[in-house]
C-alpha cells in the first residue's frame, strides 16, 4: 500500500497516568476514507487512543504522523480533525443554527456560505425544522444529530466519533447506525469510530481494532475478527463463543473435548497445546446420534427469536453452547458435528505461570512478593530463578488469609469443562488459575500454592 | 393551638428583626430633628435628601459608597471568576486544599479582616485611602465571587470547552465564547453580591480608609453619630438603601430559582 494512502499512522504510541500504562506501544494506521472502529472493553485505552489523535492528550512515547507530518505539540484547535463526543458537548447557550456554524464563524467566512452549509448539514442529518430550538429542547437522539452535524460541517479530513451512540436506547441506536454508515459513504471522510459494543463495531466497520489493556489485540475486517479471533480475548469478547483447550496432533488434525476433529489450520506443529473456538451456531445439531461426532444431553434451552440457545453437557463431561433454528428439550439425548471450517484453532498465549523469583532458602522461594515453601532445593539462596506453576495447581481461596498472598479476580473465560482466571495479585502481577469453581469478576480471593507444585528454573 | 404558637413565634420572630428598619422608614417621614418625636407626615427630610440640601460630605460618602461598590465588585467578580475556572481545573487534594483556603476569609471577622489589612498596608508603607478601601473590598467579595461561579461550573459539560477547541477555538476564544456564556449567571450573582457586601462594610473601611478624610456612608453615619444624634435626613436615606439592597436581594433570588427551574424542566 502506499504510504499516501495511510492519513493516520501511530508509531509506537504509550501513554501513561500517574505512573499506570493505559497504552502501550500501540501501531495503527487508518487509511483515507476509511470506517474504523477501536473496540474495547471500558479501560483498555480506547478513548484514549481517539483523544491522542484529537490532540486533547499528547503521548508520552511514539508519534503521530497525520498526512505523513508529525503533529506533536499541534494543538487541538489546529488540527483538520473534528470529533463527535459522547454526551454531545453541545453548547447550551447557542442554539441548533449557532451551535453547527460555530466552527465556521471562527474560520471568518461570509455570512452566506456559513448559512449555504449549515442548512446543508441540517439537511444531511433531518434537522432542517429545528435550527432555531435551544438544544436543550431537543431529545437525546436529535442532540447527537446536531452534534455530528457540527462535526462535519467544517468538512474535517477525519471525524472522530467517541461512544456517540452511547447514550440512545436501542431502537434509536439501530438507526442512528444505518445514518453514519450512509453519511460516511456520501461524505467520503475517514471515519474514527469508538464503542464498547462488539454488534455496532461490526455493523458499522471496515476494519475492527480490538483493544485491552493498552494493546492492540486484533486488527481486521469484521469477518476476519469474527471467525478467526487471534486469542482466547477476542474471541471471548467479539459475539458468543466456545473457547476450550485442546492439542494439535499435526497439521490440520486437533483434539478437543475429548475426540479428534479435522481442521484448515497448519504450522503449530505437533502435539501443540492450543485454544479452539467453535461459535454456537457452527455446532450442528441433531436429533439422531448415529453418525455424529459426538454426543451429548441438553441442559437448557431458551428461544431467543430467531434461534434457541441451548447448553449441552458431552457425554465425556464438557458444555457447549449450541444455537440452532431447532430447539431441544431439556434433558434429550443429542448428536453433534462441527465442520472442519468451523474450528478455529489459536495458539496459546501461555501454558502455564511462570514468575520471576530468588531462593531464599533450601525450603523457601521469594515470588510475587511472598515467600512460599518449597520441597527442599539444592540451589543456592539469593540464586534468580524462573517459578513454574501449572494452571490447575493454584488453589483460589474464599478467605484471603487462607492463602499466602491475595489477589482479585480480573477476567473470567469458561473452557467448556473449567474456568480459566485471571488473578491480579497483590504485588500487581497477573496470576492464571484454572479451576471448577465458580468466582465473579472482581472478587477477592487468598491464593495458595503446594509447595510440590512449585517448580524453579535457574536462569 | 400549637400552630397558633409556632406561627405566633414566627411573628414575634420577623417583628424583632424587621422593627429597627420600619420605625426607621416610619420616622423618615416626619420633619422632627429627634428620632421618636412625630411631628407629623411630611416629605421634607426626602426633598432635602435628593435636592442636595444635606451637607457636602454626605453627598460625597454616598458617592465614594457607590463607586468602591462598583469597582470593587467588577474587579472581585473578574478576579474570582477566573479563579474558580482554576481551582475547578485543579485535581483532587489541591483542589479541596485551595477551597478551604477560600472558604476561610468568609468566616473571618470583618474586624480581623480590617486590622489584618491595616497592618499590611501600614507595613507597606501604602498611604491609605480609596485606593486601599478598594483593595479590601476586592478582597473580602472575591471569595463569594468564587463560591457563586463554582456550582456553575460544576454544571457544565467539561467536554464543551474541548469541543470549542476541536471546532478550532483557541483556548481564549473558547473561555469567551463557550466557558462564559455558562457561567455568566453565577458570575451576575456573584456581581450583586460583592456590590452589596461592598456598601455594607463598615469594619474593613474604617481601618483602611487612612486619616485623608475620607468617609463611606457607613463611617460618615458613625462619625455623625457620635458628633451628637443623627443628621434627620439619614432616616430617608437608609430607608432608600434598605429598599435598593432588598431588590438586589430579590432579583438574586428570583435569579437562581428560576434557573433551578430551567434545570428540572
Amino acid at each position: 500500500m502506499a504510504e499516501e494512502d495511510k492519513i493516520i499512522l501511530l508509531e509506537h504510541v504509550s501513554k501513561r497516568y500517574d505512573g499506570k500504562t493505559v497504552l502501550d506501544d500501540i501501531n495503527l494506521y487508518i487509511r483515507k476514507g476509511e470506517f474504523v472502529t477501536l473496540l474495547g472493553p471500558s479501560g483498555c485505552g480506547k478513548t484514549t487512543t481517539l483523544r491522542l489523535i484529537a490532540g486533547f492528550l499528547q503521548p508520552d512515547e511514539g508519534r503521530i504522523l497525520l498526512d505523513g507530518k508529525d503533529i506533536a505539540g499541534v494543538p487541538p484547535y489546529e488540527r483538520p480533525l473534528n470529533t463527535v463526543f459522547q454526551r454531545y458537548a453541545l453548547f447550551p447557550h447557542l442554539d441548533v443554527y449557532d451551535n453547527i456554524a460555530f466552527g465556521l464563524k471562527l474560520k471568518k467566512m461570509p455570512e452566506d456560505e456559513i448559512d449555504r452549509k449549515v442548512r446543508r448539514v441540517l439537511k444531511m442529518v433531518a434537522m432542517t425544522d429545528y435550527e432555531s430550538r435551544a438544544v436543550e429542547s431537543l431529545s437525546g437522539g436529535q442532540q447527537q444529530r446536531v452534534a455530528i452535524a457540527r462535526a462535519i460541517v467544517n468538512e474535517p479530513k477525519v471525524l472522530l466519533l467517541d461512544e456517540p451512540l452511547a447514550a440512545l436506547d436501542r431502537k434509536m441506536r439501530e438507526d442512528m447506525q444505518l445514518e453514519l454508515k450512509e453519511m460516511h459513504q456520501k461524505l467520503g471522510i475517514t471515519f474514527i469510530y469508538v464503542t464498547h459494543d462488539q454488534e455496532e463495531a461490526l455493523t458499522l466497520s471496515d476494519t475492527v481494532v480490538v483493544m485491552s489493556e493498552g494493546r492492540i489485540q486484533q486488527i481486521g475486517t469484521p469477518r476476519d475478527i469474527y471467525n478467526e479471533p487471534v486469542n482466547s480475548f477476542v474471541a471471548d469478547f467479539i459475539g458468543q463463543s466456545n473457547i476450550l483447550n485442546g492439542t494439535m496432533l499435526e497439521d490440520k488434525r486437533v483434539n478437543f473435548i475429548g475426540h479428534d476433529f479435522d481442521c484448515v489450520d497448519k504450522g503449530f506443529g505437533e502435539n501443540v497445546p492450543v485454544d479452539v473456538v467453535v461459535r454456537p451456531e457452527d455446532i450442528y445439531i441433531k436429533k439422531n446420534t448415529e453418525g455424529e461426532q459426538f454426543t451429548g444431553t441438553v441442559t437448557s434451552c431458551i428461544f431467543k427469536g430467531m434461534v434457541y440457545d441451548m447448553l449441552v453437557q458431552t457425554a465425556e463431561g464438557f458444555e457447549l453452547e449450541v444455537q440452532d433454528y431447532n430447539g431441544f428439550a431439556v434433558g434429550s439425548t443429542v448428536g453433534m458435528h462441527i465442520h472442519p471450517g468451523d474450528i478455529q484453532v489459536m495458539k496459546k498465549e501461555r501454558v502455564r505461570n511462570t514468575f520471576e523469583g530468588e531462593v531464599v532458602s533450601p525450603v523457601s522461594v521469594r515470588f510475587l512478593g511472598e515467600e512460599w515453601d518449597i520441597p527442599e532445593t539444592d540451589i543456592a539462596p539469593g540464586t534468580p530463578v524462573e517459578v513454574d506453576v501449572e494452571f490447575g495447581a493454584v488453589d483460589l481461596m474464599d478467605e484471603r488469609k487462607d492463602g499466602n498472598t491475595e489477589g482479585q479476580v480480573y477476567f473470567i473465560l469458561y473452557k467448556g469443562d473449567r474456568y480459566h482466571l485471571t488473578v491480579k495479585t497483590a504485588s500487581g502481577e497477573l496470576l492464571y488459575a484454572d479451576t471448577q469453581d465458580i468466582w465473579d469478576k472482581d472478587d477477592m480471593v487468598g491464593i495458595k500454592i503446594l509447595p510440590e507444585d512449585i517448580k524453579l528454573r535457574v536462569k | 393551638m400549637k400552630k397558633f404558637f409556632a406561627r405566633a413565634y414566627i411573628w414575634l420572630l420577623l417583628i424583632l428583626l424587621y422593627a429597627p428598619i420600619v420605625i426607621i422608614a416610619i420616622f423618615s417621614f416626619t420633619e422632627a430633628k429627634v428620632l421618636g418625636n412625630w411631628t407629623g407626615f411630611s416629605l421634607k427630610l426626602y426633598g432635602n435628601l435628593l435636592s442636595g440640601g444635606v451637607s457636602s460630605s454626605l453627598v460625597k460618602a454616598i458617592g465614594n459608597t457607590l463607586s468602591i461598590g462598583v469597582i470593587a465588585a467588577v474587579l472581585s467578580t473578574l478576579l474570582g471568576s477566573i479563579a474558580a475556572i482554576g481551582i475547578f481545573n485543579m485535581k483532587g487534594r489541591m483542589r479541596k486544599a485551595i477551597t478551604f483556603l477560600n472558604d476561610v476569609p468568609m468566616l473571618n471577622p470583618d474586624i480581623i479582616t480590617g486590622v489584618s489589612l491595616f497592618i499590611l498596608f501600614v507595613a507597606l508603607g501604602v498611604t491609605q485611602g480609596y485606593v486601599t478601601v478598594v483593595l479590601a473590598h476586592v478582597t473580602f467579595c472575591t471569595p463569594y465571587v468564587v463560591l457563586s461561579v463554582m456550582p456553575k461550573l460544576r454544571q457544565m459539560n467539561p467536554n464543551t470547552y474541548e469541543a470549542a477547541l476541536d471546532l478550532g477555538a483557541t483556548p481564549w476564544q473558547a473561555l469567551r465564547k463557550v466557558i462564559i456564556p455558562q457561567i455568566r449567571p453565577g458570575m451576575i450573582s456573584g456581581l450583586i453580591l460583592s456590590f452589596t457586601l461592598s456598601i455594607d462594610d463598615f469594619a474593613v473601611t474604617l481601618f483602611t480608609k487612612g486619616n485623608q478624610g475620607l468617609d463611606t456612608l457607613s463611617t460618615y453615619i458613625y462619625a455623625d453619630a457620635r458628633k451628637g444624634g443623627l443628621t434627620p435626613e439619614l432616616r430617608p436615606l437608609m430607608t432608600i438603601i434598605f429598599l435598593v439592597v432588598l431588590a438586589l436581594l430579590l432579583i438574586i433570588n428570583l435569579r437562581s430559582s428560576r434557573n433551578h427551574r430551567k434545570q428540572q424542566a
